[in-house]
């Protein structure tokens, strides 16, 4: 049993969630990640280390909820406790000093993309960050990626906080600009972002690392579930990855995988609404 | 039906039992044990059959040379608690054993008996005393737990090699920790065999034994991850790894990377730990497949099969390339497979899994198979026949081709040998290339049996019980001295 130390909700549906896992605490990496389980019975689910205080023995976790499995985690009260935290999995993130870099993050993506901006900047590059949401209450982090970031650029599509439009519009104009453009691009959010990023940045040559979000089982490469095409080879995100160069992922199957349970996720949730609604 | 003194032609003359079954139509619905287990009459009679061999051929047969004809005459004298006391002594998980040992190339592949007629149902027997031994709560006899010995031992894995190593250890008063990855124990036990031919029950019971005997069990730790395992060397005596061969064989055809293709890791795992499917509101979902393809002929297919057919799969297909006769999986699994409706496409390889246009699997393309000439492994090597090509309807696909060591834990441990095949190498004892670190099962065997496993738990335990209550160094300073 791990037990929950604090849970805060930053956002519509978006938790910092602080829990307590020494072992984890101790070894975890930027760009790691844990396997949680809510409850006996439940669904394993991967989240990303978000930050760690290994004196404490705390991890942090940024959760969206979004179906039946994060709804029930972002709802464990204070002192209450998840039944299992594995981790930290993945390779961390590779940390290199590019010099200047782009770091861009789409709606939860942005949680993924703290701990590694963080870590770049750290190492002593100059991290620019790009994020973006639907509305303004959906961005999430800006004041904590503005403590490290040289600059933080805010995008909502519909113009209530920063520029209305997407990240990959300022994107965009940060790489026409000889005095700005970065030599890395970092980049996590939903597969469409990651995938527009990609075509951005591929005929220009500049390196670009994604995190990729497959769906996983066990995460420590027992299963295969998260395999995923990288430069027409099958990787397992879970132990390979889960970042990767983004110019040879293959986003069309990572789509489509993303898919197989569709049907059953709704029902899921839809179970939960009845349940809340007879309670 | 009275006492143990027949004559050998009275026993010859008792036919083998028959092992009673849930009927197939009814089972290939459920998860229940399919196997229900003998009579205490049925058990009896059975036993009577053994002629009590000297030389016993029958205990070279098993790896852990349990005394077989003992437990066996002890049954037929109606006194099966000393029937599941004689098991104990070499078998740390005899209900397991009883039920998944190929017995048909071990212990009953020995058995006099088995010249002329069939050989005494010593599998069936030892589920029989087990069982029993566990419905009446008899606790296996240890030899009065000596006192603590103040040494600590981590073993890494909960499978069947490192609850041996643990149960065998801990009973010489050694502290034991057993570190977990997964959020549950059994390592294959759990996630991989099913509940219809393993109850669950049965892995809960053993490793709350070994619960009750002081051993420390921690899930979620990922050793390589978590802790490495220089860290598990500093803090503990000794270290038995017991990791297994946890990463899956990819089949490397197109289309492999379809929706409703699965490896029989993640399938197995998603029902046999997580529930998926065995009731309607779990959490961990499961594509069900109408027709279900199975590529493999292990074990490992069967289980897989089988279960598509209790998930409701029309048709259960095994696509195996060689034919019925070379199958590796369990004779008795092959049986129940047909029984339940399994439809077993043999001399078949695949080629390519068709996509339906909207990323799922539609058809598993494949090559007829016809049989050439042995291979190295002594078996008739299949190869195609030239044009015979034929597509299967699958909306499920799974790979069950095997599985490899798993490189989490030996990648972080550049000094830790391995062989060509990336398992660890280990001597007779379980011995590595690490001072007092063994290993054992799987991980250095690749896809063995569960008894295999458990006999090199038991050896290297052992060894690590003379390393560590000191015999080892006093010969080495007599040596020196000498
Ligand atoms: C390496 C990695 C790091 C992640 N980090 C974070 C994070 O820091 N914060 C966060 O909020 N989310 C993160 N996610 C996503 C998170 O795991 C999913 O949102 C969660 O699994 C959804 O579960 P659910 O039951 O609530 O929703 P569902 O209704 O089951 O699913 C919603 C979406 O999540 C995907 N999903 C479902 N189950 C899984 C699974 N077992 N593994 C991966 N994806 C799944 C579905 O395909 C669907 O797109 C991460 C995913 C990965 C792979
Ligand atoms: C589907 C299937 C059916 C089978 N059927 C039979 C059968 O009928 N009869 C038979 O005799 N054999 C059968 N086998 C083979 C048998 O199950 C194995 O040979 C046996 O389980 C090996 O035992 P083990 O202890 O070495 O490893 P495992 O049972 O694989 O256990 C290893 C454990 O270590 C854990 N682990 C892995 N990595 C780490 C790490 N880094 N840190 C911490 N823990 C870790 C795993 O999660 C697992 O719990 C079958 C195998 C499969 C897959
Ligand atoms: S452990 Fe296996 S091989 Fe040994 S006697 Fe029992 S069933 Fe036979
Ligand atoms: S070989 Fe067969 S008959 Fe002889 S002791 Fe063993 S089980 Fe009994
Ligand atoms: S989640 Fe199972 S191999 Fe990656």
């Amino acid at each position: 049993m791990f037990e929950v130390i604090d849970n805060e909700m930053l956002a519509p549906n978006l938790h910092r969630i602080v829990v307590r896992a020494p072992r984890i605490a101790a070894a975890r990496k930027a760009g790691q990640f844990v396997i949680i389980r809510v409850e006996k019975g439940g669904e394993r689910i991967p989240l990303t280390i978000g930050d760690a205080d290994s004196s404490r023995g705390t991890i942090t976790l940024f959760v969206q909820a979004v179906g039946a499995t994060t709804r029930k985690l972002v709802a464990i009260p204070v002192k209450g406790h998840m039944r299992d935290v594995a981790g930290p999995l993945g390779m961390p993130t590779i940390i290199e000093t590019w010099g200047r870099v782009v770091c861009v993050g789409g709606g939860v993506g942005t949680a993924v993309l703290y701990p590694m901006a963080r870590a770049l900047a750290e190492a002593g590059n100059e991290v620019t960050s790009i994020i973006g949401g639907r509305s303004g209450e959906l961005v999430i982090l800006a004041d904590e990626l503005s403590e490290f970031s040289a600059e933080t650029l805010i995008t909502t599509e519909d113009g209530s906080l920063g520029r209305q439009g997407f990240v990959t519009t300022v994107l965009d104009e940060l790489l026409r600009d000889p005095a700005r453009s970065p030599n890395a691009v970092f980049a996590v959010g939903p597969v469409p972002m990651m995938r527009a990023v990609v075509e951005m940045t591929r005929s220009r040559g500049i390196k670009t690392i994604v995190s990729l979000n497959p769906i996983m089982i066990d995460g420590t490469g027992m299963c295969g579930g998260c395999r995923v095409l990288i430069g027409g080879e099958t990787r397992f995100a879970c132990v390979d990855g889960p970042e990767f160069d983004g110019h040879l992922v293959d986003f069309d199957n990572l789509t489509d995988r993303l898919t197989t349970y569709r049907e059953h996720e709704c029902r899921a949730v839809a179970q939960i609404s009845v349940n809340r609604e007879a309670a | 039906m009275s006492g143990n003194n027949l004559t050998v032609k009275e026993r010859l003359a008792i036919p083998r039992v028959t092992m009673s079954e849930l009927d197939p139509s009814g089972r290939s619905g459920n998860f229940l044990e399919v196997n229900t287990g003998l009579s205490k009459e049925q058990a009896m009679r059975e036993a009577q059959r053994c002629l009590k061999c000297k030389d016993a051929p029958c205990v070279d047969g098993c790896p852990v040379q349990i005394d077989i004809p003992g437990f066996v005459a002890a049954i037929a004298e109606d006194d099966f608690h000393t029937a599941s006391v004689i098991l104990h002594r070499d078998n740390a998980l005899p209900a397991v054993c009883g039920r998944v040992c190929p017995q048909e190339v071990q212990c009953e592949a020995r058995c006099v008996l088995g010249v002329k007629g069939k050989p005494v149902a010593i599998g069936y027997l030892e589920r029989f005393a087990a069982d029993w031994a566990l419905n009446h709560g008899v606790k296996p006899e240890r030899k009065h737990l000596p006192g603590s010995s103040g040494k600590s031992v981590a073993v890494i894995g909960c499978g069947p090699a490192g609850i041996t190593a643990a149960a065998e250890l801990a009973a010489k008063g050694h502290s034991l920790k057993i570190f977990e990855a997964l959020h549950d124990t059994g390592g294959v036990l759990r996630y991989g065999i099913p509940e219809f031919r393993l109850p669950k029950e049965i892995v809960d019971t053993e490793v709350a034994r070994l619960a009750s005997m002081g051993v420390e069990i921690e899930c979620n730790v990922v050793v390589g991850k978590t802790i490495t395992l220089r860290q598990v060397r500093d803090e503990y005596d000794a270290v038995f790894i017991g990791n297994g061969a946890g990463l899956p064989v990819m089949l490397g055809i197109p289309g492999e990377n379809l929706k409703g293709v699965y490896s029989a890791n993640e399938y197995l795992t998603r029902v046999n730990l997580m529930g998926a499917g065995q009731s309607a509101d779990c959490a961990t979902p499961i594509i069900r497949g109408r027709n279900v393809a199975v590529i493999g002929g292990g074990n490992t297919a069967m289980d897989c099969v089988r279960v598509a057919r209790r998930l409701g799969a029309e048709r259960a297909m095994l696509v195996y390339r060689r034919s019925e006769a070379e199958m590796p999986a369990r004779l008795e699994e092959i049986k129940h497979a047909k029984e339940e409706g399994v439809e077993l496409i043999l001399l078949t390889a695949p080629l390519e899994i068709i996509a339906d246009g909207e990323g799922w699997s539609s058809a598993l393309r494949c090559q007829k198979m016809q049989l050439g000439e042995p291979d190295a492994s002594g078996r008739r090597k299949p190869v195609p026949i030239p044009g015979e090509i034929f597509d299967l309807e699958a909306d499920v696909v799974i790979n069950a081709l095997g599985t490899r060591a798993n490189p989490l834990l030996t990648s972080t441990e550049p000094e830790l040998a391995l062989n060509r095949w990336k398992n660890i190498e280990a001597d007779e004892d379980g011995a590595t290339s690490l001072h007092r670190v063994y290993a054992g099962g799987d991980i250095v065997r690749g896809g063995a049996t569960v008894i295999l496993a458990m006999g090199d738990g038991k050896k290297a335990a052992a060894a690590i019980h003379e390393i560590l209550s000191g015999s080892v160094a006093r010969l080495e300073k007599l040596f020196q001295a000498g």
